[in-house]
């Protein structure tokens, strides 16, 4: 790994964008400020871009990162897509023929 | 003071009960008294509790296993014989007793017996396989391995204090949820999932970094033994599924203790939500007991056929199939939940479809032993008994994958006897065939051959008597887990399948025996040359038991069978030249006192204790911040030392002559 991957400054940027990415959710929920359907998908929105600082500023995966790395993030990718997308459609599907 | 904690936590209130928890703190009694009789606390915490040998790591969670199983197997003996007699009376359990037996009997077969076993295995092998001295963080190993063993352990205490889970090895909200099961019973089971899932969650990692960067430099992944294929795919199946029994526990735990709303009937909870949470890690978890055992038979047959694997390249990217669409079926275990037809039809035809590379699996090993010379050892026994009892388990599995089938057959004991009949001879013959194969190398002596075929005929046959009747049951309308039923025609069927059960009781005493019989005879049964089956893998170049180090020398891998194209050059036992300084990983407590805390804080929160949880938690940062800041956690084995050790060996093997296979023929 390149030395600058562990830099303070980029630790510090990390974590400062990661409390952000906490704490709008927190705040949306908490003050109501939009209707609900948005709520959820700002605190998506804010979960994903989480997913994105941390492998960027924690993990340190930028253009120069081997390609071994790349494909391990994308099988994750694969996994996470299977989970999550499986748990909306059965989930929504159930709503839809309970309602 | 003590939370929910009192006297009345006791189990005085039933006979069974009460001999229940007798036997568990007579039994903790005798080991503590004979440890201390002997003198051997120093012993055991220098050299095995606080060890990060891999090996030794290995063996403790065998140990731990093999405990476990007789638990567990209690249980299922006292389910047996309950429903044998149960015909329009109580039989001599409770109904809420019975619950309990059911429920600890599923959770430990699966947490605290299957997964520390196949996990003890793969710390044994995997690293000798892959020409490596230790795993990639042998620290983490040894927290695994204490999270584990806490896990177990709240099990077993919930024995004597209190009561255990009564929501099946499940537990499915809203019954699980504080409304109805209010006591301690299911925070016992989460706290005992949550401990001891964080520990396998670090295996998988584990494993994964070992398996990818620790090899031997030459061997490159399709040379790889089939045993490491299969715990690299068990591993990354185990660092991605068990993060979702994590969370779906915790969730329950929320609901349960701070009233939050996840699962619940009201407030907008969803109690599918947990259905399908849990089955997103279980359906995988059903692929992390039967990989590896999958390696095991891979590599029992090749030794045992005495030939080279059939289809080494068909296996692996069959492994690799499967470890993907694990992740695409978990829907299957609630078809009856109510989904539309295209969500059942597509869960059900991916189930289907991962009955295939299973298929070319099974293919591969019968043409492995095709035109082979077989030699009858107990590991090949069980195999042989895997390969014929698993494709009815299979077939069985893909008739289950048909909806509307599921549908008649859903929460039937035709379900109770598919999933025993993939998972007994799919994972448990092969963690069995794995101890038996590989008992010489972790400890230098053979097993004892006339009581390890004997418990292969007593559990095969116990299996089809206990499981086939089960089926039949099924069909016959019976639900699982009936603690009483009016039904007359049922009771032959259950009074064969309680049989079933004596015939395994009588394995399990023959495994005894083997073990006791062995041990005996050590001196007889010494395995000198480390290679007692003419063997083609790595782990068998190594001593038996190996040295700390397991290689002097870092193997040149030059085929997939390493180390018998190393026989075959005549370089298998080759004295080396030089000699290096070896750095292995020092012995430290940590691991067993982050264990003893995880132990500490599901206890607590159980009992809702809530300063020891708090005093819990500090102390496991104290671990922490104690294991990052101490400097020297490496030693050092200086050359001269291994070049003695190694030319004693060399010394020895020539006085022993070994001629290839002259074990067992």
């Amino acid at each position: 790994m390149h030395p600058q991957s562990h830099s303070a400054k980029r630790l510090i940027t990390g974590f400062i964008l990661a409390l952000a990415l906490t704490l709008i959710p927190f705040a949306i929920v908490w003050t109501m400020a939009f209707p609900v359907e948005l709520t959820f998908g700002i605190i998506a929105l804010c979960a994903l871009v989480q997913v994105g600082v941390h492998l960027h500023y924690f993990l340190g995966i930028d253009s120069r990162t081997p390609i071994e790395n790349v494909l391990a993030i994308c099988f994750a990718g694969v996994l996470i897509f299977l989970m999550v997308g499986g748990t909306l459609w059965i989930m929504f599907d159930l709503y839809e023929r309970m309602m | 003071m003590l939370g929910r904690l009192g006297f009345d936590s006791l189990p005085f209130y039933s006979a069974v009960a009460f001999s229940g928890a007798s036997v568990t703190v007579l039994g903790g009694l005798v080991v503590f008294l004979l440890v201390t009789y002997f003198g051997k606390w120093r012993y055991f915490w220098n050299e095995w509790l606080t060890s990060l040998d891999h090996k030794r790591i290995g063996i403790m969670y065998i140990a731990l296993a093999l405990v476990m199983l007789v638990r567990g197997f209690v249980d299922a003996l006292m389910m047996r014989s309950q429903q044998a007699i149960a015909l329009n009376n109580d039989g001599y359990l409770a109904p809420e007793h019975f619950d309990q037996v059911f429920s600890s009997h599923g959770t430990i077969m699966i947490f605290f017996m299957a997964m520390p076993f196949l996990t003890g295995l793969i710390n044994i092998v995997v690293p000798q396989q892959l020409g490596a001295r230790d795993v990639a963080f042998p620290f983490m190993n040894s927290i695994s391995l204490w999270l584990t063993a806490s896990g177990a352990a709240l099990v077993m205490v919930s024995l004597v204090i209190g009561k255990f889970s009564t929501a099946g090895w499940t537990g499915y909200p809203p019954y699980s949820g504080a409304e109805y099961s209010p006591g301690v019973g299911v925070d016992y089971w989460i706290w005992a999932l949550l401990v001891s899932g964080v520990g396998s969650t670090m295996t998988g990692i584990n494993f994964v970094v070992t398996i990818i960067k620790c090899r031997a430099p030459k061997m490159r992944l399709m040379q790889m033994p089939l045993f490491t294929w299969t715990t690299l795919c068990t591993s990354l199946l185990m660092s991605f599924a068990f993060p979702a029994l994590t969370v779906v526990a915790a969730m329950l735990g929320l609901d349960r203790i701070l009233g939050f709303h996840f699962f619940t009937n009201d407030a907008g909870g969803n109690m599918m939500n947990y259905a399908n949470l849990i089955w997103i890690w279980g359906h995988p978890e059903v692929y992390i007991l039967i990989l590896p055992a999958f390696g095991v038979f891979s590599e029992v047959t090749a030794t045992f056929s005495q030939k080279r694997l059939f289809g080494y390249r068909s296996l692996v990217y069959a492994t690799a199939v499967i470890t993907i669409l694990s992740f695409t079926v978990w829907l299957h275990h609630f078809f009856t939940m109510g989904s539309s037809p295209n969500v059942n039809a597509v869960f059900g035809i991916a189930t289907m479809i991962i009955a295939v590379p299973t298929g070319v699996k099974i293919f591969d090993w019968v043409f492995t032993m095709y035109k082979g010379r077989i030699i009858f050892h107990p590991a090949m026994l069980f195999t042989i008994g895997f390969l014929i009892t698993f494709v009815l388990g299979g077939v069985s599995g893909v008739l289950l994958a048909i909806p509307p089938a599921d549908f008649l057959m859903h929460n039937s004991t035709f379900l109770v006897a598919h999933f025993h009949n993939v998972l007994i001879p799919g994972a448990v013959f092969g963690y069995f065939a794995g101890f038996q194969y590989w008992f010489p190398k972790a400890t230098g002596f053979t097993l004892d051959r006339a009581w390890g075929v004997r418990t292969f005929w007593f559990w095969i046959i116990g299996f089809y008597l206990a499981f086939m009747p089960l089926y039949a049951l099924g069909f016959m309308g019976m639900s699982r887990r009936m603690e009483r039923y009016e039904m007359a025609e049922w009771q032959p069927f259950l009074i064969l399948a309680a049989v079933g059960a004596l015939s395994v009781l009588i394995g399990i005493f023959c495994q005894g025996m083997q073990l006791y019989v062995s041990i005996r005879d050590r001196e007889k049964n010494k395995d000198i040359t480390g290679d007692p089956y003419n063997a083609r893998t790595l782990e068998w170049q190594t001593s038996s038991p190996p040295a700390e180090y397991n290689f002097a020398k870092v193997p040149d891998v030059q085929d997939i069978d390493a180390f018998w194209d190393m026989k075959q050059r005549g370089v298998a036992y080759a004295p080396a030249q030089d000699y290096e300084d070896i750095h292995l990983p020092r012995n430290t407590g940590i691991g067993v006192f982050l264990g003893g805390l995880g132990f500490l804080i599901g206890f607590a929160v159980t009992w809702y204790i809530w300063w020891l949880v708090a005093l819990g938690f500090l102390g496991v940062l104290a671990c922490l911040i104690t294991r990052s800041s101490q400097d020297h956690t490496y030693e050092i084995i200086p050359a001269a030392e291994i070049e003695a050790h190694e030319k004693a060996r060399i010394k020895a093997l020539e006085a022993h002559k070994p001629t290839p296979g002259d074990f067992w023929s």
